[in-house]
């Protein structure tokens, strides 16, 4: 181990971990803001107690992504100092316009919500949660901007030794991070709106609250059927842009060893680094991922062993994750057809077993979106700025190998110990229901 | 007009408000315990900042965001040579955090305890780090070509010491202050009592750091050529005059603004010393980090400028705003009826 290789660990161990709570903040807002916005329109007190039950559960995660958030700022200067003054003329800015633009809205209108529920008009108070929603959205689409130019890197010019920024609106407008947004928060709203399902699905497996539970399982399912599709219709422009931006990730991605045209799809395939094959490849479909890949059959998709050998990415947990990725999006897209249909048609309380289902799949869209990340940061490398920048020259030069031990043992033991409080914390709240937190002085926030 | 001087000035601005308002929430919270004296107190404490202590955490994250844009070569040194103490610094702020979320959660005296304490720590260390941090930053780093020659240690040198007990004192006071101006009854006479009996401790050690600077650093040479900057730290140390004659008027609030600009003055002071410096070397000016020779590119300067120039007003209007919002003072009553508090 050197000061490198502990430094993308930290980096992995940091990011992934903030980014547990992530995808829950820019969907459970969303979901808040429409349950609060529908008590505003009809007037009815059970949308009210939805709005602060789920509300509180947001609270609870939403602390948790704020505190680890400014972690990942400062690692940038912390561990990635090369990196961060090479392209800092182009990268620190919108991490400066987030703080600017979506941080403050995002704080402010935060305590209005959770504070303001006597102090201002319910429309003003349902419009804050909007807002809340809005800049969490807002801050994930500059962070994926950010992301999107260390994946495709635009509008820069290298000079004085360095990237420099040339075209800002090339930097926003980049084809990569917008898709790469448009794929990730309706990701977040997947596992926003498989937590509500799950929770709501507990409770009405113990038949508790069930108008309560009932009419929010049919508002997350809406939303998880729009979500699940959203994430499929995206994801695939995202892929088809990979391809052409980044051939090598693309080629890990599906386990393309060698260039062809019309190439197929395996079904079945595994791939063997070290020989620089397939160990399985089986049902093939011809021609499917050239159509995939660039809407054309007959396309030709570059192989992996067209690329330098220092210039891969590792293959098998790329191809993995995407694999893994793509099976469990697609089983989300069916479960929650399945679930809207019988919340639609009052028949969920006649399939318990499908209930049990859904509080115990509460896990697998966190997980796919974890592999989403896996897919695209660890398909990027070598290379921290896409065919600019190699990981290796980033990592601040002054670092000693005692710090980065010593911080990632910190990092490692603090967000072990807070993960598992919060997640104490969650359940215990997500279990008791809406009536405890509604009572009197023996109320969650009480006393 | 030179873009590189617009951005100092709001590097400085951005930390002199963040201290200015983050100040109180980590004095409070430093207080927790003490003022505190049972858990209706300490739940009264920290519902008095509950709604705003996160956008005030902001201006941390965006003075930070804005030394990445402006002045990257700043950023990345900064924070790669000052690692350790940046570490010690991010997790206080994490359990800071989540403690005020967490502490409610659960009423087990155990628990609760448990995040007191961590509420007391985590307020505390910011405070003496950053204090320590600017207080070397003010004195210059030991960096030449080869890079950083410190170590933590190196940075708990008398004048870094000095410097953290200033800042803890500096936001001690402002958080009594701001208690004392946020509850009512019994807490905030306390509160108010504090104020005054921490008041001499850091005027002494106000002075001593005034005095200090002169040898430790080249911060006053600036003054010395244009004196009309003075006015800057006279009106740091006149504030601070106000501060403890406001609250002999039983003015809390008033002592309260008047501590609002004891601390914008002192980041002041130090930043104008430190111009055009961001960081001077200790070894050889050469290798100082300057506002010229660490800057990003005039483009980036510019679409940087126009977006804080149309944002941070807008910014500011709504601070306002909801510090207005939550201006009445708050309750042990109201605090247990409120299912939404702390």
């Amino acid at each position: 181990m050197d000061v490198l290789t502990l430094s993308r660990l930290q980096f992995a161990v940091t990011s992934m971990f903030h980014f547990i709570f992530v995808p829950l903040t820019l969907g459970l807002s969303v979901f808040v803001a429409m349950v609060e916005t529908r008590y505003v329109l009809s007037g009815n007190e059970m949308y009210k107690r939805m709005a602060k039950f789920w509300g509180k559960l947001f609270l609870i995660n939403f602390a948790l992504g704020v505190v680890t958030g400014i972690t990942l700022e400062f690692q940038f200067g912390m561990n990635w100092a090369e990196y961060s003054r090479y392209v800092g003329d182009i990268f620190g800015a919108p991490l400066a316009i987030e703080a600017t633009v979506a941080f403050f809205m995002e704080s402010v209108f935060i305590g209005v919500w959770a504070f303001g529920w006597n102090k201002v008009g319910r429309r003003f108070h349902a419009f804050s949660i909007w807002m809340v929603a809005l800049a969490t959205n807002l801050s994930g689409l500059w962070i994926l901007l950010a992301n999107g130019w260390m994946q495709h890197p635009v509008g820069y010019v290298l000079r004085n030794g360095r990237a420099e920024m040339v075209d800002f609106l090339a930097l926003i407008t980049n084809p990569f991070g917008l898709l790469k947004f448009g794929h990730q928060i309706v990701s977040g709203y997947t596992v926003a709106a498989f937590f509500v399902m799950g929770i709501s699905a507990y409770h009405l497996l113990k038949a508790r609250n069930r108008e309560f539970f009932k009419a929010s399982f049919t508002m997350a399912a809406g939303f998880a059927l729009f979500a699940t599709i959203m994430v499929a219709v995206v994801g695939d422009f995202h892929a088809a842009d990979v391809a052409k931006t980044q051939p090598a990730k693309f080629a890990a991605m599906e386990a393309v060893w060698n260039t062809c045209n019309n190439a197929p799809m395996h079904l079945i395939a595994f791939p063997d680094a070290k020989n620089e094959c397939n160990l399985v490849s089986a049902l093939p479909v011809p021609g499917l991922l050239s159509f995939l890949a660039f809407h054309d059959s007959n396309a030709e998709i570059r192989g992996i062993t067209s690329f330098p050998k220092d210039e891969r990415p590792p293959v098998l947990p790329v191809f993995l994750s995407f694999r893994l990725m793509v099976g469990l999006g697609t089983f989300f897209i069916v479960v929650a057809a399945a679930a809207f249909f019988l919340a639609k048609n009052g028949l969920l309380e006649k399939y318990p077993l499908f209930l049990k289902l859904l509080v115990l799949i509460i896990p697998l869209p966190y997980i796919a979106n974890q592999l989403g990340w896996i897919v695209s940061e660890l398909g990027r490398q070598p290379w921290i700025v896409y065919g600019l920048m190699k990981t290796s020259d980033a990592v601040s030069k002054s670092l000693e190998m005692s710090q980065v031990v010593g911080s990632l043992a910190g990092f490692t033991l603090l967000y072990g110990l807070l993960g598992f409080v919060d997640i104490y914390l969650l359940v215990k709240f997500a279990r008791k229901g809406p009536e405890e937190t509604h009572v009197g002085a023996t109320g969650a926030f009480g006393n | 007009m030179d873009l590189h001087i617009v951005w100092f000035v709001l590097w400085g601005v951005l930390w002199a408000v963040y201290f200015m308002l983050d100040g109180f929430v980590l004095g409070a919270g430093m207080l927790h315990r003490v003022l505190g004296r049972n858990d209706s107190d300490r739940r009264v404490i920290i519902n008095s900042f509950g709604p705003v202590w996160d956008g005030n955490e902001v201006w941390l994250i965006t003075a930070g965001g804005a030394t990445f844009a402006a002045f990257p070569t700043t950023y990345a040194l900064m924070f790669s040579y000052l690692y350790t103490p940046l570490l010690l610094l991010l997790f206080a702020l994490i359990v800071r955090g989540v403690s005020f979320e967490f502490r409610s959660k659960e009423e087990g005296a155990a628990w609760r305890g448990c995040w007191d304490w961590a509420i007391v720590l985590s307020s505390f260390i910011p405070a003496l780090l950053f204090g320590v941090a600017f207080g070397n930053i003010f004195s210059g780093l030991p960096m030449d070509q080869a890079g950083y020659h410190g170590s933590l240690l190196a940075l708990l040198n008398p004048y870094g010491i000095v410097s953290g007990l200033l800042f803890v004192m500096l936001f001690a006071e402002h958080g009594a202050l701001y208690v004392a101006v946020k509850s009512t009854g019994d807490l905030s006479h306390r509160a108010e009592n504090l104020a005054k009996t921490l008041w001499v401790p850091l005027l002494l050690v106000a002075v001593l750091f005034l005095g200090y600077t002169n040898f430790a650093t080249k911060l006053y040479d600036n003054y010395l050529k244009a004196p009309v900057f003075l006015v800057v730290p006279l009106l740091a140390v006149g504030a601070l005059v106000g501060v403890r004659m406001f609250l002999g008027a039983g003015n809390a609030l008033s002592a309260f603004a008047a501590s609002c600009v004891t601390i914008l003055g002192v980041v002041g002071t130090g930043v104008i010393g430190l111009f055009p410096n961001l960081i001077p070397s200790s070894l050889d000016a050469l290798y100082s980090l300057t506002i010229y020779n660490s800057s990003s590119s005039e483009y980036t300067l510019k679409i940087m400028t126009t977006v804080a120039f149309i944002f941070v007003p807008i910014v500011i209007l709504y601070k306002i705003w909801v510090y207005r919002l939550f201006r009445e003072r708050v309750t042990a009553e109201a605090v247990a009826a409120d299912h939404e508090a702390y």
